[in-house]
């Protein structure tokens, strides 16, 4: 257990120098950032040092920040070495124009499917991978759905068809006619509207007139 | 959609002198919903090919617009075979980042649910190991056990499978006597179930010779590939979360951990089996621990996290201040501090990590699960190349491979 999060820090900065920045801790989990073209080189180093030992990649996963230009996807690795039981994590940043990142696959065999997972959801080019194509999705999806850009439904939105949901005048007049079918969704808006309204009024006509005699 | 993507027909049927075998998603041997693309020269496998996602449910998108509660149900139908220990990691996950301290005595009941949940977890597992190789006796004789487990949940929390079970700080009641009265009486009789069905299986001749040697790994080998858990053990190395990074006052126990050599089904099986009896173990410790809070604090079950905790349904009827958090916490208004966190938990098939990072949002920003099951499932080609194929639908069972896990 004489690993500690400031050994590490400093072979880091030792072997990499400026090009590792923004160290933190937190919940004294060794947090980095690295440029993206070094990633191998640093889970290379990481890796093979008989002091550092960090052989087993946790996770891997990505993160999307629209706001960042030029950095919007994060991948972000956890290691562990299991021998002085210390974790640590790094991040890599790329821009979403062009998120080539190297694969890590040569170093972890896990890496393959978690990298495929990441592509997946995030769109990550893993350069190197063996296999890299989509894994949960289905193959024909041309998005990648865990992007910021694409939000899930807002539970208080008010632009939904309310005819699919039998409110509204299309619902309650496909109710009125008892013709057992709700509007032909189909057709254009306006003429959908316009055939059933015509329905509709000339029954009430027709009910008026009965009335009338 | 093409028409060459799903079934992958041979090209020049005729020439090929091997066999393609859709070994599911829907086959009986799968016990999930999961696809093997197998290549058999006889009965030989020359190559696997693994297709998961059939049961994708989106969990980590979802995750991005639910506030903290509404996760837990999520965490459930990951690995539902073992739901509470997801539960409880999740909490765990969430009390780090907000900060909460638990109380002792939450700790320990936790605890015995973990347990409880890993040996229902083990015992499915191991018990369908049998039925893979042709012993169904066991299966049904222990599912009574599972059935007791799966009482003691109900009288904890009320439901069985996904059990939702917890909160932020602690649990949702105290358990009730009659929850006590079934854990002794599972305390009681299930060694002697247990060590019937070790009877059963570990010196069974048929049941040596379909597992010794079936699907092994080297540790090296496992731990390039991630493994975590008992199929990591199997292997020989002595990783265990409980251990490393102790969670829910884990440091407490006293507890030892099953090893194997040689990574294969019978080491795994004699893993779980290890581990069955380790819990038991641990379950009667924090039992004896839990018996020993007298007075009050034998009625402590949570911790004191307002914000997160919600209040007790005669407090809202009559006081401002309850009425108010119970709103919050119900419809989800509750700011979480910004923070970044990595929380994991020894599930019932490994490492279940939960990454979490906050905007200072109701929501998280971002939310990835860490599924043993997701990671290690891509060595199963390596582990049956050149196997027969009765032994690859064997090593997939001892994997404990749950599809929801797989997929989330």
């Amino acid at each position: 257990m004489s690993l500690t999060n400031e050994t590490i820090k400093e072979r880091l900065k030792a072997k990499f120098g400026d090009e590792v920045s923004n160290f933190e801790e937190p919940y004294g989990l060794l947090t980095f950032e690295a440029p993206k073209d070094l990633n191998l080189k640093i889970m290379q180093f990481l890796f093979d040092d008989e002091e550092l030992r960090f052989q087993f990649l946790t996770d891997l996963c990505a993160v999307h920040y629209p706001g960042q230009a030029g950095r919007e996807l994060a991948v972000v690795y956890h290691l562990h070495n299991l021998t002085d039981n210390i974790r640590l994590r790094f991040k890599v940043f790329t821009a979403i124009a062009q998120p080539d990142v190297f694969t890590a696959t040569q170093l972890y065999s896990s890496a393959n499917w978690m990298e495929r997972e990441t592509f997946d959801f995030y769109g990550v080019n893993f350069v190197g991978h063996p296999n890299l194509k989509r894994i949960l999705n289905v193959d024909e999806m041309t998005y990648f759905p865990m992007r910021k850009e694409f939000p899930l439904e807002d539970q208080t939105r008010i632009d939904k068809d309310d005819a699919m949901f039998g409110r509204g005048p299309g619902g309650v007049k496909a109710g009125v006619d008892g013709q057992g079918h709700g509007p032909v969704t189909g057709q254009a808006g306006p003429l959908n509207t316009a055939d059933q309204g015509g329905a509709t009024s000339q029954e009430m006509r027709a009910g008026k007139g009965s009335d009338e005699l | 959609m093409s028409v060459d993507q799903h079934i992958k027909l041979p090209e020049g049927s005729i020439e090929k002198t091997t066999t393609t075998l859709n070994l599911g998603p829907t086959h009986p041997a799968t016990h999930g919903v999961f696809q093997n693309i197998l290549e058999l020269d006889g009965e030989r496998i020359v190559s696997a090919e693994q297709t998961v996602g059939y049961i994708h449910r989106a969990f980590e998108k979802l995750a991005e617009r639910r506030p903290l509660y509404q996760i837990t149900t999520l965490t459930d139908r990951l690995n539902y075979c073992s739901s509470p220990i997801n539960n409880m990691g999740w909490h765990i996950t969430c009390e780090k980042l907000l900060g909460v301290k638990t109380p002792k005595r939450v700790d320990y009941l936790r605890v015995i649910i973990m347990e409880l949940s890993r040996i229902s977890d083990h015992l499915i597992c191991n018990s369908v190991v049998g039925v893979d190789s042709g012993a169904f006796t066991g299966f049904l004789y222990v599912m009574q056990y599972r059935e007791l487990i799966y009482e003691i949940y109900e009288e904890v929390c009320g439901s069985r499978l996904t059990t939702n079970m917890g909160r932020i700080g602690g649990f949702e009641r105290n358990f009730t006597n009659a929850a006590f009265e079934k854990l002794e009486k599972f305390l009681a009789e299930y060694p002697g179930v247990l060590r019937e069905f070790e009877n059963m299986f570990t010196r069974n001749r048929i049941f040596m010779e379909r597992t010794i040697g079936a699907g092994p790994i080297s540790a090296e080998r496992a731990l390039n590939y991630g493994f975590t858990g008992p199929n990591l053990r199997a292997a020989g190395v002595d990783y265990d979360v409980r251990v490393h990074t102790p969670y829910s006052s884990y440091e407490d126990f006293q507890f030892e951990i099953p090893v194997g050599s040689t990574g294969d089904c019978y080491d795994r099986f004699l893993v779980r089996n290890g581990e069955m009896w380790q819990s038991l173990k641990i379950i009667e410790d924090a039992y004896r621990k839990v018996k020993e809070f007298k007075g009050t604090d034998a009625d402590v079950f949570h911790a004191d996290a307002p914000a997160y905790y919600l209040p007790e349904k005669k407090d809202v009827y009559t006081k401002m201040e309850a009425l108010i958090w119970h709103f919050k916490i119900v419809m989800g208004e509750t700011e979480i501090p910004p923070g970044e966190v990595y929380q994991s938990v020894e599930g019932g098939n490994g490492e279940v990590g939960y990454y979490l990072i906050s905007d200072g949002g109701r929501t998280p920003y971002r939310l990835h699960f860490r599924r043993p099951c997701f990671i290690y499932y891509q060595a199963y080609s390596e582990l049956t190349k050149g196997s027969m194929l009765s032994d690859a639908i064997i090593t997939m069972s001892s994997l404990n491979l749950i599809a929801g896990e797989m997929d989330a």
